[in-house]
This record gives C-alpha cells, sequence and structure tokens, in this order.
C-alpha cells in the first residue's frame, strides 16, 4: 500500500496562477497605471507651461515694485502679492471664526429637523458661482455706499462667501472624528457642556481644523471672478482694505494679459509669473497644512 | 437582605476618614425609555454607602442604562427619557431645577474603556476635573490632588516621574486606573463603574479589583459586571436584572447579598443564572 507522504506535490491546488487570471491581472494593472498617468498629464503640464513662461518674467522688481506710473516695461506685481494677502488675510478672519462656530453649533447642539436643513443649505452654498458671491458683495456694498464702490474689503467679503461653507464642511467632519467617549468622560466629570467643547473637544480636533482651514484658504486665493467686480484695478500699492482699489495676484494676471500696453511681451511674461506665484502660494499653504496636522495631531484611540 | 420592593431608606454613612461622607443612592419606580423603547421596568432598591453593589445580567438586561441614570448620563442620549426617583441621601436628583452638571460632581463614573484626554499630559488628566470645572485653583492644591489621587489609583509610583507625558503613553491597566484617579479627584460621593476590567488582562484586572476593595471605604461603589466571578469576588450586594425575552423591558429579578445571591437565591432565573444555565 502506498503511504501518502507529504512530500508528494498536491494536485488540488495548481501551481500559480492560471493562465488566463494572469492575463486579466496584467491587463487590468497596465489599464490603472495608464488611467493615473492620463490623470497626470493635465497637472504636470500645466505646472510645466506656467513656469516655463513665468519664470522669464520673474525678477527682484517683480517681487519688490508696484505698476505706478509704469508704462512700458518694468514695475512689478508687488501691489498685488501684498493685496492678495491682505484680501485672503481679511476673508480669512471673517470666515474662520463663523465657520467653526457653526459647525460646533451643527455637530454639538443640532438635532434633527433644523440640522437637516442648515447642511442642506451649506452643501449648497459650496456650489455658488463665485461671480454670484461677488455680485452680492458688491450689491450689498452699493446699497451703503452707491455705484461703482470698490474696496479691498468687499472683495473679502465676496471670498468669505465661498469660503465660509468649506470651513464648516470640513470642520464638521473633524468634530464628528472625535470621539463621544472622551466628551462622555468629561461629562461624568460634572462639566457644563460648553467647557466641554472648548477644552476638550476643540483641543483633541485642532490640528483638523487647522488643515481644514488652510485648504479652504488655498481654494479661494486664487478666485478672479468675484474679485473682479470688487476689488477693482489699480497699479499702485494699497494695504488698506477698507480705503479704495486693491490689486490682487488673479486680477492682475487677468489684466495684464488682456491689456498688455505697449511693452506686449513684458505684460504677457508678468502675468505669467503672477500666475506662477498663486500656484506657488497654493503648494506652500497645502506643504503647511500637512505640517501643521502631523505636528499637532493627537492619537485618539 | 435587600427586598426588590421597599421604602427608600436614607442612610447617612459617614467616613471617619474623610470629610464627605458617601452617600446612599435610592431608586424608587425607575422606568427608563430611549424614544418609545421601554428599556428598564421599574426598578426600586437602595444601595448602601461604604460598600460594593454589583448589577449583574446577561447582555442588553438593562444594567449599564440603569447604571447612566444614577448620574443623569442617561438623557445625553437624544430621545432618552427616565421616570421615577433616583434620590441621593433622600434628595431626588431629577427634581426640577436640579442641575445635572451638580449631580455629575457628585457621582463620579468610570468607563469601560479607558478614555483618558488625549491632548493632556498625566497631571492634567488627573487635575481635569479641577481644571474643567471650578475657576483657578491654586497650583500647590492641585499638585495635593493628583497626588492624593494617583495614590489612592495605586498609580502615583509609577508615574511620578512622568507626570507631564501625555496620558495615551500607559498601557491598558494603567489608563484605567488613571481614569480612576480622575474620577476620585473630584472627590464624588459615588463611584459608578461600568464593567471597568472588561476591556483588561487578568493582572491589570485583579489590581483594579484590589483597587475598588479599598476605595469602598470612602465611597459608595456601584459596578456593573459581565463576569460573574468578578461580582462574587468583588462585590459585597448584587443585584440580578434579567430580559425576558428580547425587545421587552429589563427588570430587576432580585438584590441581595452577594453571598446568598450566589449560594441561595430566592428567584429561579437567579439561580439559572448565576449557575451558568444561561448567560
Amino acid at each position: 500500500m502506498e503511504s501518502a507522504t507529504l512530500t508528494r506535490p498536491s494536485t488540488l491546488f495548481a501551481s500559480g496562477l492560471s493562465w488566463r487570471r494572469r492575463a486579466v491581472n496584467i491587463t487590468m494593472t497596465v489599464l490603472i497605471a495608464a488611467a493615473f498617468v492620463v490623470a497626470l498629464i493635465p497637472l504636470i503640464s500645466l505646472v510645466y507651461e506656467v513656469a516655463k513662461r513665468g519664470i522669464p518674467g520673474l525678477s527682484l522688481a517683480f517681487f519688490t515694485e508696484d505698476a505706478r506710473g509704469v508704462v512700458g516695461e518694468g514695475g512689478g506685481a508687488a501691489h498685488a502679492i501684498v493685496g492678495t494677502l491682505v484680501i485672503t488675510a481679511v476673508a480669512s478672519v471673517i470666515s474662520v471664526p463663523i465657520g467653526i462656530m457653526a459647525a460646533i453649533y451643527l455637530n454639538e447642539y443640532g438635532e434633527g429637523r433644523l440640522r437637516r436643513a442648515l447642511t442642506f443649505f451649506v452643501d449648497v452654498m459650496t456650489g455658488i458661482p463665485s461671480i454670484v458671491a461677488g455680485l452680492f458683495a458688491y450689491a450689498l456694498f452699493e446699497l451703503f455706499f452707491g455705484p461703482g464702490i470698490r474696496l479691498g474689503v468687499m472683495g473679502s467679503v465676496a471670498l468669505s462667501v465661498l469660503m465660509i461653507p468649506i470651513v464648516i464642511r470640513s470642520a464638521e467632519e473633524v468634530l464628528k472624528i472625535v470621539p463621544n467617549h472622551l466628551r462622555e468622560a468629561a461629562y461624568a466629570l460634572g462639566t457644563p457642556k460648553w467647557k466641554t467643547i472648548t477644552k476638550v473637544v476643540l483641543p483633541t480636533a485642532f490640528a483638523g481644523l487647522i488643515t481644514g482651514v488652510m485648504i479652504a484658504v488655498a481654494r479661494i486665493v486664487g478666485e478672479t471672478a468675484p474679485l473682479l467686480v470688487t476689488t477693482g484695478v489699480v497699479d499702485s500699492m494699497n494695504t488698506d482694505p477698507f480705503n479704495g482699489r486693491m490689486q490682487n495676484l488673479a486680477v492682475y494676471a487677468y489684466n495684464e494679459y488682456r491689456s498688455p500696453g505697449v511693452a506686449k511681451q513684458a505684460a504677457y511674461d508678468k502675468a505669467w509669473a503672477a500666475a506662477l506665484t498663486l500656484i506657488a502660494i497654493v503648494m506652500l499653504l497645502n506643504i503647511a497644512a500637512r505640517l501643521v496636522y502631523r505636528r499637532y495631531k493627537t492619537e485618539i484611540r | 437582605m435587600f427586598k426588590p420592593s421597599g421604602a427608600v431608606r436614607a442612610e447617612a454613612g459617614q467616613s471617619p476618614a474623610t470629610g464627605r461622607g458617601a452617600k446612599t443612592i435610592g431608586a424608587q419606580g425607575v422606568n427608563l425609555f430611549y424614544g418609545d423603547f421601554h428599556a428598564v421596568e421599574d426598578v426600586t432598591m437602595t444601595i448602601a454607602p461604604n460598600k460594593v453593589t454589583a448589577l449583574i445580567g446577561s447582555s442588553g438586561c438593562g444594567k449599564t442604562t440603569f447604571l447612566r441614570s444614577l448620574n443623569r448620563m442617561h438623557e445625553l442620549t437624544p430621545g432618552a427619557r427616565v421616570e421615577g426617583e433616583v434620590t441621593l441621601d433622600g434628595e431626588d436628583v431629577y427634581a426640577k431645577g436640579v442641575d445635572p452638571v451638580q449631580v455629575r460632581r457628585l457621582i463620579g463614573m468610570v468607563f469601560q474603556s479607558p478614555n483618558p484626554f488625549p491632548t493632556m499630559s498625566i497631571y492634567d488628566n488627573v487635575a481635569a476635573g479641577l481644571n474643567l470645572n471650578s475657576g483657578r485653583v491654586p497650583k500647590a492644591r492641585k499638585d495635593e490632588v493628583v497626588e492624593r489621587s494617583l495614590r489612592g489609583a495605586h498609580l502615583w509610583e509609577e508615574v511620578k516621574d512622568r507626570l507631564d507625558k501625555p496620558g495615551s503613553g500607559l498601557s491598558g491597566g494603567q489608563q484605567q486606573r488613571l481614569c480612576i484617579a480622575r474620577a476620585i479627584a473630584v472627590e464624588p460621593e459615588v463611584l459608578l463603574m461600568d464593567e471597568p476590567c472588561s476591556a483588561l488582562d487578568p493582572v491589570a484586572t485583579l489590581a483594579i479589583e484590589d483597587l475598588i476593595a479599598e476605595l469602598k471605604s470612602r465611597y459608595t461603589i456601584v459596578i456593573v459586571t459581565h463576569n460573574m466571578q468578578q461580582a462574587a469576588r468583588a462585590s459585597d450586594v448584587t443585584a440580578f436584572f434579567n430580559l425576558d425575552e428580547t425587545g421587552k423591558p429589563g427588570k430587576l429579578v432580585e438584590v441581595g447579598a452577594t453571598e446568598a445571591i450566589f449560594t441561595n437565591p430566592s428567584q429561579q432565573a437567579t439561580e439559572d443564572y448565576v449557575s451558568g444555565r444561561f448567560g
């Protein structure tokens, strides 16, 4: 009688995959990799083009001088850069407290139908076309200040309309992740609800909240349409958002391209350089968001 | 022997060792609901001070729900409702005008999974009760409270050199003892524990049970446990909860001295449960 030994090759399991499975494997791998490459192409080509055309426009003057009195070559975009920073900063100051407090209400206090309705409206607001936000801000200020008013802060208000729903949604998601057993631990110690939120929930969610805010900022920093109708075009440096027009990188790029004036190539170069600067700002914000997250995140078991 | 139905007796359980005495908890006709669902039906019992009372019963029979109604945590679930009376030394904690936050300062709770605050150090975790409730507390007093609580929880020796490290760096048993230290730092009168050892290994479990035996001299302790042997080991009084069938509310079947419940229960269902015929 033959004894069955363990060294006899098994006939139950064929060695390796059948040729058919192997073929499917390879086909799908190739397709997926190709799809990935196709998805990357626009991004890479965009960055390449902007870099190629923008770098010639970069210069020390670009970052330090404004365009006051400049007709041909020369001048820079310092006023646009500063304008973008000021307008974005004011927009953040408006949006962040409102957005985070609204998210706290929705997540910690909201109940039933009111909460569902509010969440729905916030979702609708995330889809508002940016020009509509701009026109709204313009109409609002026109009510008080008359037609033709152009102020830096109007641009900030328009950007806030776009930014607040993004902050609310991302803050809400982050607050939801804070586990309930932490809130219960605080309640069991006899902590009132508002204090639980400020001393336990918000610190635990801090890294996520900051990241959400930075991503919202990165989203609005390049918006052009709302700023076209609210902040206007101006050639000189203006750091006061409440006083007169304020230039910003997005509108600057548009303007240089559309009305290049006498020195066409120089204007185009500056437009591309402004676009490149915007991309750089967005990239820096995203990197900063990741770094902040890594530094401040709390390991929640 | 405590009978399941009886009047609430207000016994003053003063422990001479500390200023604050452990208090008696009375439950009178307590019915608990989640929306329309009747979860726990008509519980009447007295929980004596300076004793460990264990609530046992199979899954889903309402022991944790009842426990959470004692410190007004049950009502935090949306739609949850309490009917009946829960008294602390004779005073109804559900009376109109009673602030649940005040109730929870007097009746502390330790949860099944250790839940130290992840953003705070060990020191801040223990002092959390003080930081979150009282206003500014001088550092000297905080130091004293933290040390006393950590010693009380048998954790001081292990962590005294790393009080500023985050609480999440400890082992499971240490984290649970940290949560116990946090709970006793505010000097409650009653300590409720919801399956405190179910997430821990046997060595850590033994440490917690020893701790409970020691804490009962200063507090009234109520512990929910799935583990019958733990109830037999660690408690003085045992209350057995049961369900007639799924979907029906849980009921208090029998309550009495632990030894009597385990060796000579008066109800058949109790006898079946403690002898392992179901569970």
